[in-house]
């Protein structure tokens, strides 16, 4: 049992869904990351992920993209991040989990990646352009680990494939609620609901819903349909501006945006 | 039918490059499009139509050209011209770009999305789109439509959308990223013409096949003209479609030696050139496992090359494998050297090169005079340089308006 699966044990207990913020290291730098991860902790937070800056990162809508660019403008490292990580996890409960680009992992070597995002406190990595086809010596690494590497459906993939990646998914499957990329949107398709129900029916890992995702309503709609809901953009976009704006005020106005949230999901 | 049998595999692999590493979202379109085009491939009325428009359409064959000149001046080997700057819209790209647009309409899609990074791939994508009425939009880096002005021109007058690039280092590979994720949000409807062989599997291995004419011509037209096959080929390489295309029929001639010339840029440091064969190691980039330039941490870097169709981080996977398996020798050259070329062969023979072809004509001046008189040295010259005469001009401190 992982950190992750016994959260959702949890809340499956209660009758509860898990809220999963996003977050991006280092943007605008990572002393304010590890505050906003414990806020965000400390406000409800069922898993909080957190975002690795790429310089190509082609799932990424244009705030995380955008975020990334600015992290990256200022040298940040992984070792920096994980660095960060070690800090953060031992303060907060809440699982933590990585979202990173298949060139960083690749690049530090799969086993290496993994070790080292363990030993920082990590529960577990989404690695968003990694197909369930190529995913096979990350997914044995991560097993033999106990490190949970969470696998993405979305509604172009077909039923059959659904189920395979469901069944290769550790932790929970991420479910892109929009085809397309990361970003508030201001109306989510009817279908999504069907299909989550249809794959929760499919498999004993939960499914969370993100991609899209800004709006109480969303969260009131989606979250009975679902183990857990993910909000990326619309947070990335309010850290952000603790890069010009009193950190203290910035940090207030997300802890009171979450709040709504979470309160939305019942 | 022509069967191009040995790679990629079932997974889209060239030896260990390749592959496929993207988001979910693009896997259906990925899959579609590889079942369509492994129909198409064996549908004679496919190639039938293809090879009409390649022939009324494009002009091809494309001459192979003697450069006598030029040869007498280097004072070696015999230097031939594979004369791709003769097609319609100026360069290779077309032969890939009408290919791709009969897959989009076999596919029942009716938009077609591009990068561009030199605009050759953006014209051709924008002159397929025309001829078939097809809704057409580019992205293209914003630093790229400082350099390539006439081509930017050239796509909103055959009704093409061109979008700039504001993100990143505004380039091809910023072009690359922002045209994937157009992809992701209307891939039910819309057909990505990527125009090199790089990015996800089937994409290195169609554009491959497309561009395949150019060596399939260059053999024909070398046994006929002079009854053998070259003692070397030349082509540049950036992403690495026209030389994939000009080296990928040769492959099995184990005598004719290959070379492809990637962009040096102003040196050896990172971020001074555009060569990851020669510079790179092993990492992923744009959907797939290949040479990039890349640093410690996964990131990707900077790189320059006075050509905008080189000034890419990456290169297609078959070459990674051509490299590693010691068939294909690749080099570079600098832009200075590239620029010298381009004067050369425009003074020599009349031709103006594009920059990124210059980069292979300059190998072929730099290794004529260490040849026999008797051998032949063949060149792409993978496009026609009318399109950087504002570039050039911009280098020497003059103003064209």
């Amino acid at each position: 049992m992982s950190a992750i699966d016994d959260v959702f044990a949890n809340l499956r207990r209660q009758g509860k869904k898990a809220f999963i913020p996003f977050v991006t290291a280092g943007d605008p730098d990572l002393d304010f990351t590890a505050e906003a991860i414990k806020l965000l902790a400390a406000h409800g937070a069922g898993i909080c992920e957190i975002g690795i800056p790429y310089s190509d990162p082609i799932a990424d809508g244009p705030v995380i993209q955008a975020s990334y660019t600015r992290a990256l403008a200022k040298k940040i490292t992984l070792a920096e991040i994980l660095k960060m990580v070690r800090g953060v996890s031992k303060q907060v409960a809440t699982p933590l989990v990585s979202m990173v680009s298949y060139a960083i992992v690749y690049r530090h070597g799969l086993a290496r990646f993994v070790a080292d995002a363990k030993a920082a406190g990590l529960a577990g990595v989404i690695v968003a352009d990694l197909l369930v086809e190529e995913s096979g010596e990350l997914s044995e690494i991560c097993r033999r680990q106990d490190f949970s590497l969470i696998q993405l459906v979305t509604p172009t993939t077909p039923r059959q494939r659904a189920v395979k990646i469901a069944q290769a998914a550790t932790g929970f499957v991420y479910y892109v609620s929009v085809t397309g990329i990361t970003g508030e949107r201001a109306k989510l398709p009817q279908e999504l609901l069907d299909s989550v129900s249809w794959l929760r029916s499919q498999t004993k890992t939960p499914v969370c819903i993100g991609f899209g995702i800004s709006q109480s309503e969303h969260v009131k709609l989606l979250a009975p349909a679902a183990d857990g809901v993910i909000v990326g953009s619309a947070i990335v976009r309010r850290i952000a501006e603790a890069a010009t704006r009193p950190r203290e005020e910035v940090l207030a106005e997300v802890g009171s945006y979450v709040d709504g949230l979470v309160g939305a999901m019942g | 039918m022509r069967v191009f049998t040995q790679v990629p595999d079932s997974a889209g692999r060239f030896g260990p490059y390749g592959g496929r590493y993207v988001p979910e979202t693009l896997t259906r379109a990925l899959v579609e499009l590889e079942a369509e085009y492994e129909k198409a491939r064996q549908d004679p009325a496919f190639e039938r139509e293809l090879d009409g428009l390649l022939r009324d359409f494009v002009g091809r064959p494309s001459p192979l050209y003697h450069a006598k000149r030029l040869s007498d001046q280097c004072g070696g080997a015999q230097i031939y011209l594979k004369r791709e700057d003769t097609n319609h819209t100026g360069a290779h790209k077309i032969n890939n770009t009408l290919g791709q647009a009969l897959l989009t309409l076999r596919m029942g899609k009716k938009r077609v999305i591009a990068e561009t990074g030199a605009g050759q791939h953006g014209v051709a994508t924008a002159t397929a789109c025309a001829h078939f009425g097809l809704s057409c939009a580019v992205y293209m880096g914003e630093e790229d439509i400082r350099r390539q002005r006439p081509n930017v021109f050239s796509m909103k007058l055959l009704g093409a959308e061109v979008r700039p690039v504001t993100s990143g280092s505004r380039t091809l590979r910023d072009a690359i990223n922002e045209a994937l994720r157009d992809w992701m949000s209307s891939v039910e409807t819309t057909h990505y013409i990527l125009g090199s062989v790089v990015g996800p599997h089937p994409f290195p291995w169609i554009v491959r096949d497309f561009q395949s004419v150019i060596g399939r011509e260059t053999i024909e037209q070398c046994r006929e003209r002079l009854g053998r096959l070259p003692e070397l080929v030349v082509a540049c390489v950036g992403g690495g479609s026209n030389a994939a295309g000009m080296f990928f029929p040769l492959i099995e001639h184990a005598g004719v030696e290959l070379l492809g010339v990637e962009a040096g840029g102003r040196g050896r440091a990172v971020g001074q050139h555009a060569a990851p064969l020669s510079f790179g190691r092993p990492g992923v980039l744009h959907g797939s496992f290949s040479y990039v330039m890349q640093d410690d941490d996964g990131q990707t870097c900077d790189v320059h090359s006075v050509s905008a169709g080189l000034d890419y981080p990456g290169v297609g996977p078959e070459h990674s494998f051509w490299k590693d398996s010691g068939r294909v020798t690749y080099t570079s050259c600098t832009d200075e050297e590239a620029l010298r070329a381009f004067d050369t062969l425009a003074r020599t023979e009349g031709i103006l090169p594009a920059l990124e072809s210059a980069h292979a004509v300059a190998k072929a001046i730099e290794l004529a005079p260490q040849r026999k008189k008797s051998d032949v040295i063949v060149v792409c010259l993978s496009g026609r340089g009318d399109k950087d005469a504002h570039e050039i001009a911009r280098l020497r401190g003059e103003t064209i308006s």
